[in-house]
């Protein structure tokens, strides 16, 4: 059906409007809040690094500082005599102890290469480094710090040599530095399950001993970088491993400090926002979809609801305009017609009054006047029952008010029909609502009403068929249905309109006034209820009465 | 004690088979053609009974029964109807109008209604003499 295709387009495109104006403004809010704090987080996540490697950094070249200025402190403040001396030389060893355990050893050289005295653990009084490139560096540079290494003590440490240039000879003093003090400075940086943090030389040589995997002093996979002041934070793989690397070159060495970070880690939350957003954008277009149906549905229900009140109220309206019409203008005939009716029925009670006189009544033809007077007047009669009839369906006669059961009256009213119906064999089916409220209503009209309506059925099936007479409570409407069907030959849809028409019938002339169900109609809506009428062509006609209980 | 009736219908032919009817039972009887004619009789002489169409071109019966009602209020009205209506002849005997009777008339039923509608004026006479 047309109207049932325009309803569920209109169904769809308000779906799909509902869901356009709700579900765009939820996504594009979703992803901009989601790319807004991405950008943000990352933004912190990095920052925080690089202020960690910044200051992890400046930690690391304050100890290199301190230890550099207590050694040049020490070169430049004391001679080389008197540092030669083995027990000064403890003495000065033992109160830098005090500051920093960090320092492992005390060692005088000469400008040949030649310890002087030594101050430490380890039997190095008689080591001669002329050989060594470290001392040549320091000699001519004047500080020297060395890389990490494990040298003559098979441990891993770095010294720091200071050179004296003392009249014309020059002499170093050189210390050497436990490197697990790094290991400690470094890893003191708090970091996650996977995080880790350490020095690289130029030539990217650990310098301290990484957390996982590689050991202390072994040279490692990592891209290099020229030195660059400040720091850098980048997301790059080492090993087809990707993390965040926050690095800074020392200022007191060239080592990078490194610090490495899982990206999943760090931005863990914010994945966990993303999953979240994912199921608050999808839960909320279930919600929208299921909403912007329910909507729809309901309001095609609604509309379509209207539409069939207002088409059947229509219908009701036509049908009622079409009935009072029709009984104004069978009014004004009835009455016109009444007038001459009144004067023939007065000219035939006049002769009446004349043939009652003696000397008529002597006349041979005095009979046949009379007579003829009676059946003028009879037929007059006759003709007024027809105008009264008429103008009944337009005449408001106040109904009666009884409680009736309508079960029963059907069954009184079925009884007067039911030797024409057997005599052509058709049968009165009931199927009796046996909870049927009593209404109140007028007895004899309504009996009136199933009267004309069963003598219909009978008529439109002839021979041979079945009317079935069905009384239902419409608890509802308040309101009791009678449907009265017929297995007749039903009617085409031009007669259904006129079929309650005045002088409208389809039976041959004489046989039907065409005043019966006009007469119904205007009963029933006079006694407030409805009557309608359903009929198939070939297969039966059924009126359906609706009367209001009370 | 005889009867005065007024019969008043526009169409002639009724009203002069009523006079003829009347007058063989020996009922004084005149006859008017329209409503504005039996103001103007009345004006002259009184009636007991007045017998009137409701549908008169010119002043019809509704509008006539008022004015006589008005002028002689001893004096009854029957409405005559060619229009089956209860309303229409309820709203002559609201006005004062003493039965209605449905065209085409049963001319004994009017007879009866005719003679009732005297005794009712004999009636209010008696009562407004004894006043």
């Amino acid at each position: 059906m047309m109207q049932q295709d325009g309803y569920q387009r209109l169904r769809l495109k308000i779906i799909a409007t509902t869901l356009a104006f709700s579900f765009v403004p939820l996504l594009a809010l979703g992803v901009t809040i989601y790319l807004k704090t991405e950008s943000v987080y990352v933004s912190k996540v990095f920052g925080n690094l690089r202020t960690l490697v910044e200051n992890k950094k400046n930690t690391i070249d304050l100890f290199l500082n301190e230890r550099i200025s207590q050694l040049t402190t020490l070169a430049f403040t004391e001679s080389f005599d008197q540092l030669s001396d083995e027990k000064y030389l403890e003495k000065v060893f033992s109160f830098l102890q005090i500051h920093s355990k960090s320092f492992i050893d005390l060692q005088v050289i000469d400008q040949d290469g030649k310890t002087v005295s030594y101050c430490g653990p380890y039997r190095l009084q008689n080591v001669n480094y002329s050989q060594e490139p470290w001392f040549n560096m320091a000699m001519a540079r004047g500080l020297f710090v060395s890389d990490v290494f494990l040298g003559f003590r098979k441990y891993p440490h770095f010294i720091i040599a200071v050179t004296r240039r003392e009249g014309d000879r020059s002499w170093i003093l050189r210390a050497a530095i436990d490197s697990d003090i790094f290991d400690s400075l470094v890893r003191s940086v708090h970091l996650g399950k996977s995080g880790d943090a350490f020095l690289l030389t130029s030539d990217n040589v650990l310098q301290t001993k990484p957390r996982f995997d590689d050991t202390i002093l072994e040279k490692i996979d990592f891209p290099r970088f020229a030195k660059f002041s400040g720091s850098r934070v980048e997301e790059f793989a080492v090993k087809g491993k990707t993390s965040l690397y926050a690095m800074a070159w020392l200022d007191y060495k060239d080592w990078l400090l490194v610090i490495k970070d899982d990206p999943r880690e760090e931005l863990m939350p914010l994945y966990q926002a993303r999953w979240l957003l994912v199921f608050i954008l999808l839960g909320g277009t279930l919600i929208i979809i299921g909403g912007a149906v329910f909507i729809s549905n309901s309001m095609v229900r609604q509309l379509v609801r209207s539409e069939r009140e207002k088409a059947s109220l229509d219908a009701s309206l036509t049908q009622s305009s079409k009935m009072a019409a029709l009984g104004k203008l069978a009014a004004g005939v009835a009455h016109e017609v009444n007038n001459p009716l009144a004067i023939i029925m007065e000219k035939a009670g006049w002769m009446r009054d004349l043939l009652s006189e003696e000397d008529i009544k002597g006349s041979p033809n005095f009979k046949e006047y009379e007579d003829a007077v009676q059946k003028i007047e009879f037929h007059v009669r006759r003709a007024k029952d027809v105008t009264h009839r008429l103008l009944g369906f337009a005449r408001r006669m106040d109904p009666l008010r009884d409680d009736i059961n309508v079960n029963i009256l059907m069954d009184q009213t079925k009884s007067f029909l039911e030797n024409e119906a057997s005599f052509r064999n058709i049968e009165i089916m009931t199927d009796y609502d046996r909870g049927l409220p009593c209404i109140t209503s007028d007895a004899s009209q309504l009996q009136q009403v199933f009267l004309n309506i069963l003598d219909n059925a009978i008529d439109a099936i002839d021979k041979d068929g079945v009317i079935t007479v069905t009384t239902r409570h419409d608890k509802e409407a308040g309101a009791v249905v009678i449907a009265i069907a017929d297995t007749g030959k039903g009617m085409p849809k031009e007669v259904v309109d006129k079929i309650f028409d005045p002088f409208f019938t389809t039976k041959k002339v004489g046989e039907g006034t065409g005043l019966g169900l006009t007469i119904s109609y205007s009963i029933i809506e006079k006694l407030g209820g409805k009557i309608v009428l359903h009929s198939v062509e070939g297969k039966g006609t059924t009126f359906t009465i609706t009367l209001p209980v009370s | 004690m005889s009867i005065r009736i007024l019969v008043v219908d526009d169409e002639p032919d009724f009203i002069e088979t009523m006079v003829k009817r009347f007058t063989f039972r020996k009922m004084p009887v005149t006859a008017a053609p329209s409503g504005i004619a039996a103001l103007k009789l009345l004006e002259a002489e009184s009636f007991d009974v007045v017998i009137m169409d409701v549908r008169m071109p010119g002043k019809d019966g509704i509008e006539t029964l008022k004015e006589i009602k008005k002028r002689y209020p001893l004096t009854e009205v029957i409405m005559l109807t060619g229009h089956a209506s209860v309303e229409s002849g309820m709203r002559g005997m609201s006005l004062g109008a003493y039965d209605y009777v449905l065209k085409p008339v049963d001319f004994d039923e009017l007879l009866e209604k005719v003679r009732k509608a005297h005794e009712r004026k004999l009636l209010n006479e008696g009562r407004n003499a004894s006043r």
